[in-house]
């Protein structure tokens, strides 16, 4: 089978050392079970995330993602843009959408970017990683190539905000989305009835407002305990970064006893798929995830 | 006060309305708003906003300009983009939000040393230093915002984070020699520079 090709969009926090490294590591065994070719877009440039508009403003943003589409166009014409991170995601789509109903906007947007000689005429579709899955790849193609079924691992699924809005994914809904609980099952594990799947971890805002943030970490780590999860799985690096550094902070102001290990989606379904501890970027975990290493032994 | 600000007062007068629909990022959208307070109760950091969007809207429309751009309310903003998802008139409220929290930042009449404007700055300035972000230079400039001997005990605070990271090879320490960087780091910078220009001359700032 011919392998699907995309245009590559890793974004800054899964390079090499960043703090989503494993990330990156941990899709190599998707994408080749998946027969997925992910292409890296060539000097592709940082999207902005959620917190740069107050310094950036709106064109300046819009720019710096129109750059990433018009790399994309040039350089890998007809394929869809993906990232595996939300905030380059949205930021990605939200760009190419409003360029795509603006031509005014555009007009600007080209008449910056050709200060780095570039011009986009807007074509490129702006998609996250587990979108690829569950519409070009599909629920029962991602179940064919368990051979290491997660059987007794009780997992919170947690989207987290920007994954599932504004745009989310298709057919599900903003409030109760199904679609990584599904994912969960889909690799032998049970999804656990997680009631703050898309609550708030405070983003960018847990660096700048870091109790306002925890409380809302505390009732993330909570409700999966309540559940019985061993662990919690999120599409989201910085929910991942967030959820799983701030235990600890929690656990000294506060007196709790958290040590839930919070893992990408991706790693399961290299654990899933075959793959070793090592492959699915387990030893990136602060809190192990030694349920899942287990099975990655045997 | 700064000029562009007068510039503003004296243009618009008490007509703030007008002035936020022509120079705030999706500024057309405030009259829609039907003061439901959906937006109000869907905030992860709700209780923390002096204003919710829903007040901040009525009093746009009030012609509060001084209260509404004075408030560290939008500067809550968490991105979570549930008032957008459950917004009956589908206003996008995240967007509006993150629009007069940068008009008011350029105009000189954000509160200053906000954390959340702190950190907005130090972000967008890292990322477009080199085209990425370098997170442990932008984590240390976190740590001492607030000068040299809260940054000690900041980063002593988070020390044993930080080592975990580093163990986990999810923080580079030679990042600090500049990290992963764009190649066209000039194009980069050149058309920013473009970009800032075309939209302040837009909405009357230049």
């Amino acid at each position: 089978m011919a392998k699907k090709q995309y245009a590559f969009y890793p974004g800054c926090s899964s390079q090499k050392g960043a703090s989503a490294s494993n990330f990156l590591t941990s899709i190599k065994v998707m994408t080749e079970k998946l027969d997925i070719q992910l292409n890296e877009i060539p000097d592709w440039n940082c999207c902005g995330a959620s917190i740069g508009y107050a310094e950036g403003g709106e064109l300046p943003r819009l720019v710096l993602n129109a750059r990433n589409l018009a790399l994309t166009e040039q350089n890998m014409p007809g394929m869809d843009m993906v990232s595996g991170c939300p905030a380059c995601w949205l930021s990605s789509r939200e760009t190419a959408e409003r360029l795509q109903e603006h031509s005014s906007l555009l007009a600007e947007t080209n008449e910056a970017l050709k200060e780095a000689g570039l011009n986009l005429k807007s074509h490129v579709r702006a998609r996250h990683m587990t979108e690829v899955l569950i519409e070009d790849i599909g629920y029962a193609a991602m179940k064919a190539p368990v051979v290491r079924p997660l059987d007794g691992l009780k997992i919170a699924g947690y989207v987290g905000c920007q994954t599932n809005r504004p745009f989310g994914i298709a057919g599900e809904s903003f409030e109760n989305p199904m679609y990584l609980d599904k994912m969960i099952e889909t690799v032998g594990a049970e999804a656990t009835k997680y009631d703050q799947k898309g609550t708030c971890c405070g983003g960018a805002l847990a660096f700048s407002e870091p109790e306002k943030s925890q409380k809302q970490i505390r009732d993330i780590v909570e409700a999966a305990y309540d559940s019985g999860a061993d662990m919690i799985v999120t599409p989201c690096q910085l929910c991942q970064a967030n959820v799983e550094i701030y235990q600890s902070e929690i656990n000294k102001k506060q007196g709790t006893q958290f040590k839930m290990p919070v893992v990408y989606y991706t790693q399961l379904m290299s654990i899933a798929y075959g793959g070793s501890a090592a492959d699915a970027g387990l030893n990136g975990q602060l809190i192990k995830a030694e349920k899942l290493e287990k099975i990655a032994g045997k | 006060m700064s000029d562009i600000n007068s510039q503003a007062v004296a243009r618009y007068k008490n007509n703030f309305l007008r002035e936020v629909e022509e120079r705030v990022e999706d500024g057309h959208w405030v009259k829609m708003c039907m003061q439901c307070g959906v937006c109000a109760g869907s905030c992860p950091f709700g209780p923390h906003w002096e204003h919710s969007p829903q007040k901040l809207f009525m009093m746009i429309r009030a012609g509060k300009r001084e209260e509404v751009l004075k408030t560290d309310s939008m500067w809550m903003c968490t991105s979570c983009y549930n008032c957008i998802a459950r917004c009956p008139r589908k206003l996008p409220i995240t967007h509006i939000m993150h629009g007069l929290a940068n008009y008011a930042y350029r105009l000189g009449l954000s509160p200053k040393g906000q954390p959340n404007q702190v950190i907005a700055r130090i972000f967008w300035n890292n990322a477009i230093k080199h085209g990425r972000v370098n997170e442990l230079t932008f984590s240390l400039a976190m740590y001492f915002k607030d000068g040299i001997g809260q940054g000690i005990k900041n980063s002593l605070a988070m020390q044993g984070v930080g080592l975990g990271l580093m163990k986990a090879k999810r923080l580079n320490p030679m990042e600090i020699l500049g990290g992963h960087t764009c190649k066209d780091k000039s194009g980069i910078a050149k058309m920013l520079t473009k970009a800032r220009e075309i939209e302040d001359r837009r909405r009357g700032l230049a």
